[in-house]
């Protein structure tokens, strides 16, 4: 048994895997490197936001503008995500369930903002509706705006989070294939009816991850709705420039009570969206089975 | 045997003039029982045109109508130039740093067992999760010269351009771990076997047999970790200082020209940044192409 035990402690290490002492060592490497860079900035949100105590953390709460800010940003993401949801089934509906000619240009297109930086998809609403842009003067004659305005807001919004949705479904739509469907219009259902109850409950899963990356997005988002937004307090802050409107004050407190809110969704996002890669890993689009 | 064969005959008969007018011109779309494709497709076109591609023309308009004199004469400016220099420089040195880091984390966290470990996995997505804003008031708070990592340095890290990638390293973590991981997961464990029973040692065999593997991975995340961290604004602007010449970022340029209504210098320097992007991404992609060919498969 000891003669046993000493054989198994001094027979070389297995030669596919690393030693115990590299193994330990690359798993507290990449921890620390992980608590330095990631773990330390979410924490200093809620401790700046708490420096002050838990009365101050409230009071932060009381000023107006943060309201009308907390207001805006559930008004333009209650908009713009149903819109990219609208698209996103309509879009995919179109790219899995059938075969046409410049298919993978569509799709290149569909990804496409996400290539853009945040700063010129807003700068594009800007060049178009702007007081300088191309359709400026005509909107002006017509007293509508759109630029330093909500519409400015929800477009650029719309403009960030617009794959979020239909890069969920397309994939797996794809890997799904058309057999069901088929099969229930062959049983006398009709489009709609296919629509509603084949294909919709099989990407549900899907459908809730990409709303809920979306949704996210939506409600973070700063640099494109900077550019629209013109800053103006009560009027035309998301929560997020509310954030920055309070740090350039030196309000920090109030700053980081505010952000602690938006960090407080990224968390819940994080933790809903691993909770589905985990339940309901196998009905999502295979890129997102971990 | 007759009846099959003539019956063959004649289905091939049939089938030739059909395939060979298909090869002439394939038809826009191939026939389905499905319905709705005109709806669908017709509201996605639609959709994207009024919401992406026209925005996005009016950038390219514009940017043709200064002309390729003013182009160059506003992004060459001193300021902007190294506006332009910055945004690059550290976009491509954080993203090599995010290369090393997140190949160590995608190795750890397929290959090894740990407690936590799922936990561990979900959080590398903080990034993507935690709003722009946050992250960059968050990283500012800390490596300020009187946060807690900013007053244990004896150099000043906010406000520099150290603060600058830090910022960018931030951002582009998740991309290298989440496409290294799933090629990591499918690599054949029979390759290092194979490489083991011919005396490599398991430093060669990682370096001559996985790596290689894992390349265009590597790639693909750099690219994408790079693209993100030009166009970041929010996380960075907090921290940076943004002084001119020093450490203002090309993004928060475009912010300051569009404030002064100069739509012409902010489109100039938004054209610089994506036609270097789109020269540096190029060169990667070929890169890619060349080291999947090198090793012969597909993926």
């Amino acid at each position: 048994m000891a003669a046993e035990q000493t054989a198994v402690l001094a027979a070389p290490p297995p030669p596919t895997t690393e030693s115990r002492a590299a193994r330990l060592a690359a798993i507290a490497l990449a921890l620390g490197f992980l608590a330095f860079f990631l773990a330390l900035p979410l924490f200093a949100v809620f401790r700046e936001a708490f420096r002050g105590g838990v009365a101050a953390y409230l009071a932060a709460f009381d000023d107006p503008d943060s309201w009308s800010a907390i207001q805006l940003t559930i008004l333009v993401a209650a908009i713009a995500v149903p819109a990219n949801l609208v698209f996103g089934l309509a879009a995919s509906w179109a790219v899995a369930k059938f075969d046409f000619r410049g298919k993978s240009l569509l799709v290149t297109l569909i990804d496409l903002p996400f290539s853009v930086s945040p700063v010129v998809s807003g700068m594009c609403y800007v060049l178009l509706f702007g007081a300088h842009g191309y359709f400026g003067s005509y909107l002006q004659s017509y007293g509508v705006q759109i630029i330093f305005a909500v519409p400015g807001i929800v477009l650029a919004t719309i403009f960030v989070t617009f794959p979020f949705v239909a890069r969920e479904l397309i994939p797996l739509m794809q890997e799904q294939g058309v057999a069901e469907e088929e099969a229930a219009l062959s049983l006398g259902a009709g489009g709609w009816r296919t629509f509603w109850s084949v294909t919709l409950p099989s990407v549900r899963w899907a459908l809730l991850y990409g709303v809920l990356l979306c949704n996210a997005r939506a409600m973070g988002e700063f640099g494109a709705v900077s550019v629209v937004s013109g800053h103006l307090r009560g009027l035309t802050n998301t929560v997020p420039l509310q954030v920055e409107i309070l740090y350039n004050d030196y309000n920090f407190i109030a700053a980081f009570a505010v952000a602690s809110l938006l960090a407080c969704l990224g968390l819940v996002t994080l933790g809903v969206k691993s909770a589905l890669e985990w339940r309901y890993g196998d009905e999502l689009a295979s890129g997102r089975r971990h | 045997m007759s009846a099959i064969a003539s019956s063959e005959l004649r289905s091939q008969a049939a089938t030739a003039p059909v395939a060979a007018s298909a090869r002439k011109r394939r038809p826009f779309r191939a026939p389905s029982a499905l319905p709705g494709f005109g709806l669908a497709y017709g509201f996605t076109w639609l959709y994207l045109g009024l919401v992406i591609l026209l925005p996005l023309a009016a950038v390219v308009l514009w940017a043709a109508s200064l002309g390729p004199a003013r182009l160059f004469a506003i992004a060459l400016e001193p300021r902007t130039l190294a506006a332009l220099k910055l945004s690059f420089g550290l976009s491509l040195a954080a993203a090599a740093l995010n290369v090393v880091f997140g190949l160590l984390l995608a190795w750890v966290l397929t290959r090894y067992e740990f407690p936590g470990r799922r936990l561990v996995d979900a959080a590398v997505d903080l990034p993507f999760a935690l709003p722009t804003a946050v992250a960059g008031i968050a990283l500012s708070a800390i490596y300020a010269p009187n946060g807690w990592v900013g007053s244990l340095v004896p150099f000043r890290i906010a406000y520099t351009q150290l603060g600058v990638f830090v910022a960018l390293v931030f951002i582009g973590l998740p991309f290298v771990v989440r496409t290294v991981q799933p090629v990591l997961a499918d690599l054949d464990h029979a390759l290092e076997e194979a490489a083991a029973t011919l005396g490599a040692g398991r430093a060669r065999t990682i370096v001559s047999v996985v790596l290689p593997i894992l390349g265009p991975a590597l790639l693909t995340g750099f690219a994408l970790a790079f693209a993100r961290a030009v166009g970041e604004y929010g996380s960075v602007i907090f921290i940076a200082g943004n002084i001119p010449y020093v450490s203002e970022i090309a993004p928060l340029l475009i912010v300051m020209r569009l404030e002064e209504f100069d739509y012409a210098g902010a489109t100039a320097i938004a054209t610089a940044m994506l036609a270097l992007s789109f020269a540096i991404l190029l060169f990667v992609n070929l890169i890619e192409a060349w080291s999947r060919r090198r090793l012969g498969h597909g993926r």
